[in-house]
């Protein structure tokens, strides 16, 4: 009966996609038309052909891992394309000859940056989310995931929205807000698959088998919460056309700012920390075999994380028309998220204690490991420099991007590694990793990677911001900007070489992950194996 | 005054007052709610959930292990 309301439904979304085909008003609502056209037309001869076979029975008795098997390689895809563009565009500033003629703009910097920002952050780090929530919700809950294929449509769903995001930006729609770049029929979609995420998520939590919610829930729970209220509130916005991409923000001025960098940093605050503590407190302890150093703190860690961070925004908004009074609750609390943030940092490593020998023999604890401890260090540096003063010299400079990516690449990279090398024997049924030589040769081409740019980001940003402010006798400025842009041309060469060695990393991560599947048991040590409890 | 700065003025003063306080105490409140006695034992469990199950769900298997409250749920 479902598949005649599916098919249904599928035709409709067939039919409008071909008319809005005809009456697409720019080449990005052109393109997506014709996606939602294929894929939707696709589906329903799909399910036409399903329809009335006998169905496959749900398995109650076993975890739902076929999602998760194709999370982590979606994971691992993505992430390599996102470093790929992210190198890419890295040398576009650095070579501005890279800005091909012939690609006619499409290949342009101001196009590849949204890109490359939302393959790394939402299709690497989103797959990365789901797939592990998908794994650790199940396992905590001695459950499997609720609502049957509903776990699949949020796979697949959130793959098209890449695809329609990724598009966008190509053919050039894009709201101009940062993080958030989509265009409002896009973000429909995502909202759609979002709601399907939590009813997956909080489903397989109410019909728990656990007495108690395990705290890696709690961070992935207030994760898709919070960013479901964060994609609603900044993308509020009207339509020029429903045949059209482009729409008109319900806020305008000062709203419009601060609504997008509340949304911005709680996207850094619930998506990239949030989430990825999550990962944190299940893989960490999984792969040390003992469990979290203090499940009290832990507690805490939530509660004052969550209640600090959403207030954090202003701090993107110093010496602009935002009053001060709320610049300065922004700085003030940035600068109390020390204290959770170190927390938690604590509590990730002191897990390790009595087992720190591990750190010497076993590659995949020491890339969650500096995963924490680049997450202590990106939260160290984030907090100080939205104190104003501070905020003076290194607003708009390559010092902020230095901090992202020491957060970036160094706390979700690595810890995403870490899980997916954790993930990929398991979920395999392999009984370890295919080489752990490899896993070091990640490790150390990904950390010496991040030093390279987070140290060339620093000198540059400085530099930058030191040569920007820098008057002369009679206050007129000394420096033009074309000054400070070819004086950091160095530093962008070594950025982009830092960004060819973690690229490296990621695939041989992938080289290694494909051959763990393909043929497991090797010459190396076991290890990252499921230790049945026997 | 225009309605919409009277609406702003009432809730940036129930903001900055009450609901101030009353995120406060409720975080002052978890905190005190984590100590409470008898605490530690719950943890310890709670803290060892990622090692049970690993395989399959609750009801599929008897499971060996130390799955000390569940025992008493089936």
């Amino acid at each position: 009966m479902s598949n005649y309301i599916k098919l249904v439904a599928l035709g409709l979304i067939t039919l409008f996609a071909m008319i809005a085909i005809n009456h697409a008003r720019d080449t990005a609502y052109l393109v997506h038309a014709i996606i939602v056209m294929l894929t939707a037309g696709g589906l329903f001869l799909y399910t036409l052909r399903q329809t009335d076979e006998p169905a496959n029975p749900q398995l109650q008795d076993e975890y739902l891992d076929g999602v998760v098997r194709a999370g982590v390689v979606a994971t691992a895809f993505w992430g390599v394309i996102g470093f790929l563009v992210g190198t890419f565009i890295a040398f576009q500033l650095a070579f501005p000859g890279l800005n091909f003629d012939w690609l006619n703009g499409h290949g342009n910097f101001g196009r590849l940056r949204p890109l490359h920002t939302s393959a790394v952050i939402f299709a690497f780090g989103g797959n990365g989310l789901i797939a592990t929530s998908f794994y650790v919700v199940q396992r905590t809950s001695a459950a499997r995931l609720w609502g049957g294929n509903l776990a699949w449509f949020v796979f697949w769903g959130y793959q098209l929205f890449i695809v329609l995001a990724a598009t966008g930006y190509v053919f050039g729609a894009t709201q101009s807000r940062e993080y958030a770049e989509p265009e409002w029929h896009v973000d429909l979609w995502l909202l759609i698959v979002w709601m399907a995420y939590l009813a997956v998520f909080l489903g397989t939590i109410i019909k728990r088998k656990e007495p108690h919610i395990y705290v890696a829930n709690w961070f992935y729970l207030s994760f898709i919460v919070t960013v479901a209220m964060l994609h609603v509130v900044n993308n509020m916005a009207v339509p020029v056309s429903i045949f059209g991409s482009r729409s008109i923000s319900l806020f305008s001025g000062v709203q419009d700012a601060m609504t997008q960098w509340w949304y911005g940093h709680n996207a850094v605050g619930f998506l990239l920390t949030a989430g990825f503590l999550g990962m944190m407190y299940y893989f960490i302890p999984k792969q040390a075999e003992r469990p979290v150093y203090s499940y009290k703190l832990s507690i805490i860690h939530f509660w004052a994380l969550i209640f600090l961070y959403i207030w954090a925004g202003p701090h993107h908004l110093h010496y602009t028309a935002l009053p001060d009074w709320a610049t300065t609750l922004g700085m003030v609390f940035s600068i109390v998220l020390w204290m959770p943030s170190w927390g938690g940092m604590i509590n990730g490593l002191m897990t390790l204690s009595g087992a720190w020998d591990k750190l010497r023999t076993d590659p995949v604890i020491r890339m969650m490991v500096i995963a924490v401890g680049f997450y202590g260090m990106a939260t160290f540096e984030g907090p100080m420099m939205s104190i104003r003063a501070v905020n003076a010299l290194s607003h708009y400079t390559d010092w902020t991007i230095g901090h992202v990516h020491s957060g970036a690449l160094g706390w979700n990279g690595m810890i995403t590694f870490g899980a997916l090398y954790f993930l990929v024997p398991v979920l395999w049924k392999r009984e370890r990793l295919y080489s752990l030589t490899l896993v070091s040769w990640h490790f150390w081409l990904a950390t010496i990677g991040i030093v390279l740019y987070a140290a060339s980001m620093w000198v540059t940003g400085i530099m930058e911001g030191l040569m920007w402010r820098e008057v002369d006798a009679n206050g007129f400025l000394v420096n033009s900007f074309a000054d400070t842009v070819s004086a950091k041309f160095p530093m962008y060469v070594v950025r982009g070489l830092g960004g060819v060695l973690y690229l490296m990393g990621g695939i041989i991560m992938c080289y290694n992950l494909w051959m763990t599947v393909r043929r497991a048991p090797a010459k190396e040590a076991s290890l990252a194996t499921p230790v049945l409890a026997e | 005054m225009n309605p919409d700065t009277e609406t702003y003025s009432v809730l940036r003063q129930f903001a900055d007052s009450w609901m101030l306080l009353l995120l406060f105490v409720f975080f002052v409140g978890v905190v005190f709610w984590v100590f409470r006695p008898g605490s530690k034992k719950t943890y310890d469990d709670t803290a060892n959930i990622p090692f049970r199950h690993e395989d399959k769900p609750s009801d599929a298997t008897t499971d060996e292990g130390e799955n000390s409250e569940e025992e008493g749920k089936k």
